[in-house]
């Protein structure tokens, strides 16, 4: 089922700045898609709006192409995944499935042998079939969850709106069950739309991410794109796991305080934010022309690398090292790329290469 | 317990006695006083007393009374509570401010704005007295009394509750297909049966025992308002001790009936539950 989103505003006006302001998306038929943003980003808000448990003030939604101003939730045959589960307290976990099939009209509701088997079906599509004549406080947290995806399955929707659904599980099971919904997604053919503020999540699930700020969609990209070409230093700050440094442009060069200057062509003079990835900051043993600086930490990482906390100057940078090197000890740092934003957003890739006349900062 | 265990075992055992000992005269004492001067003259002239037809009368309008003012309560303290908790409106604070006032009214102001309102000197006295209509000292009084003074009890007891439930179930049940009242049979009211029950028996509890407010509006027209409680004032005044203890007695039976009642609720759900002014 393919989602429309036009400029959808919603002002609870309990906050300084709306829940959403203006915010557009399409899906396509079929995709799976993650809302990613920090609290208050106004994700949560859109999904509602999606569920029909709330409504914009302004702007158009279509699902399926219809217009759903008028569809209250009940009418919508949208599943939602709700971030506690919301599981019915006083039903079994078959009733807990079954209550969508349960609540039809007489004339479209199943008998019970139909309801029965449907419930059976799904409870063993989720791989819980053995617990169907327990309360949901009597299963763990894992369980609750794949009962919760079984319920909203069992109305048979097109759609799928999970908000934060892996958040109360441990970090292990959190692993294998994102992976298992996705595979589920896929085998059902329906389109979902995750709701998350953990990146690794929306990055590994998503074929597509919607990065959320303040009410916005500040960028909308497959996964590999944000990371390629953030459209902005909060994007690049929020995906992928990077050092965060601010410098200024003068004159084609960009300081950064305790790091040296860097050729920097093309930008405006003025503050800039410097993104630097891990993979991209080396660590070496002090060397003559590199930045000098302090091993915070160390810890053995994948490929036979160490990962480095390095204190230069100020700054807290982590980085690489191809051979251990102690806490405490002298090295040296090089930057090997960098994305910088300038005063305007505009967005440059810089090679670390420092300036060839830049003074040594001293540390 | 490490606070507890910094004072020493005399000054523990010393507090819990006195705790006790404090319980037993404040509580128990009295309530065998009742049973004791109900049965000083032995078992016969009791029952006597409360066989006799305007103590069965004070019964069987004592029923009567709760078995229409306990109903009222528990559909307007459940509509009452879920329109709280469930929803947001305008005047939401005033509701929850509304439904504490029997609490802070003294019952015998309570039973005075009855009587200013339907009396033969109040606002609607002439209107009634020409339509033949009979509201104080008469049964639609009581009940209305009763109804007013006893109305905090269910949803004091509902409110916290589904307060604490929140929404999001309701929400799943309408994502789910669920219709309003679909979702208020299904999902709502199954999740406070058990304090709605509790909520149902102190409520009960208190329309059987309340004095003040049906005293004053009742009249103490013997065999027709009378009706337990304002019995045993009237049987007290008289100095018909026996009698009044007797009926007292079935008076307190009934509440001591309605507290195992709510006991019991409490042990098989192992949920305690109470107003919670």
């Amino acid at each position: 089922m393919t989602v429309e989103i036009e400029a959808v505003t919603r002002d609870f006006g309990t906050a300084a700045t709306p829940a959403l302001r203006g915010v557009s998306m399409t899906l396509r038929q079929g995709e799976f898609v993650a809302l990613l943003g920090p609290s208050g980003s106004g994700k949560t808000t859109l999904l509602r709006i999606l569920a029909g448990l709330d409504f914009p003030d302004a702007g158009r939604v279509l699902i399926g192409g219809r217009d759903v101003a008028q569809v209250p939730a009940r009418a919508r045959n949208v599943g939602v995944v709700f971030q506690n589960y919301a599981l019915f307290r006083h039903l079994t976990v078959f009733e807990n499935v079954a209550f969508g099939l349960r609540v039809r009209p007489r004339a479209k509701r199943p008998d019970n042998a139909e309801i029965a088997r449907r419930v059976q079906e799904l409870l063993a599509l989720v791989q819980i079939p053995e617990l169907e004549s327990r309360y949901p406080e009597q299963i763990s947290g894992g369980q609750r969850q794949r009962v919760a995806l079984a319920r909203a399955l069992a109305i048979e929707p097109q759609l799928l709106l999970l908000d934060e659904p892996f958040g109360a599980l441990d970090a292990l099971v959190r692993k294998e069950v994102r992976r298992w919904v996705r595979g589920l997604h896929d085998r059902l053919g329906i389109t979902s739309i995750l709701v998350t503020h953990d990146q690794e999540e929306a990055m590994e699930m998503a074929d597509r991410v919607a990065v959320m700020e303040e009410g916005r969609i500040v960028q909308f990209d497959a996964p590999h794109s944000l990371l390629d070409a953030p459209a902005s230093a909060f994007v690049a700050s929020f995906v992928g796991d990077a050092n965060r440094l601010t410098g200024s442009v003068n004159g084609g060069r960009l300081g950064i305080e305790g790091l040296g200057a860097f050729d920097a062509d093309g930008l405006p003079d003025g503050r800039t934010d410097v993104f630097v990835r891990p993979d991209e900051v080396r660590v070496v043993p002090p060397r003559e022309g590199l930045t000098p600086g302090i091993v915070e930490w160390s810890r053995q990482a994948d490929r036979g690398r160490w990962k480095i906390l390095v204190a230069v100057s100020e700054h807290r940078l982590e980085g690489y090292a191809e051979q251990p090197i102690e806490r405490g000890a002298p090295c040296a740092v090089e930057l090997q790329a960098m994305t910088v934003f300038g005063a305007q957003g505009e967005r440059v890739s810089l090679s670390g290469r420092l300036a060839a006349n830049s003074a040594m900062p001293g540390v | 317990m490490s606070v507890a265990t910094e004072d020493p075992p005399w000054a523990r055992r010393l507090l819990v006695t006195l705790a006790i000992l404090l319980g037993i005269a404040i509580f128990l004492a009295p309530l065998a006083a009742i049973f004791t001067e109900a049965l000083r003259r032995g078992l016969a002239p009791a029952l006597e007393a409360i066989a006799e037809p305007d103590a069965l009368a004070a019964m069987r309008l004592t029923l009567l009374v709760a078995a229409i003012a306990v109903p009222v309560n528990a559909i307007g303290g459940v509509a009452a509570s879920w329109a709280i908790a469930k929803f947001d409106f305008a005047g939401k604070r005033l509701l929850v401010t509304l439904i504490e006032l029997p609490f802070a009214v003294s019952p015998v102001i309570s039973g005075l704005v009855y009587v200013l309102i339907f009396g033969a000197q109040g606002w609607f006295g002439g209107w009634l007295r020409e339509h033949d209509i009979q509201i104080i000292f008469a049964l639609p009084g009581l009940v209305l009394a009763t109804t007013f003074v006893t109305f905090p009890f269910v949803a004091r007891t509902l409110l916290p509750l589904m307060q604490e439930q929140g929404r999001e179930e309701e929400e799943a049940a309408a994502t789910l297909g669920a219709g309003g009242l679909q979702t208020f049979f299904r999902v709502t009211l199954p999740n406070v049966k058990w304090a709605l029950l509790g909520g149902i028996l102190l409520c009960n509890a208190r329309a059987m025992g309340e004095f003040g407010a049906v005293a004053v509006v009742s009249g103490h027209i013997r065999g027709a308002t009378n009706t337990m409680p304002l019995h045993v004032e009237i049987l007290y005044n008289e100095y018909m001790f026996v009698g009044a203890f007797a009926v007292a007695s079935l008076l307190a039976l009934l509440g001591l009936v309605t507290l195992g009642a709510k006991a019991l609720l409490e042990y098989w759900t192992a949920r305690p539950m109470g107003v919670e002014a």
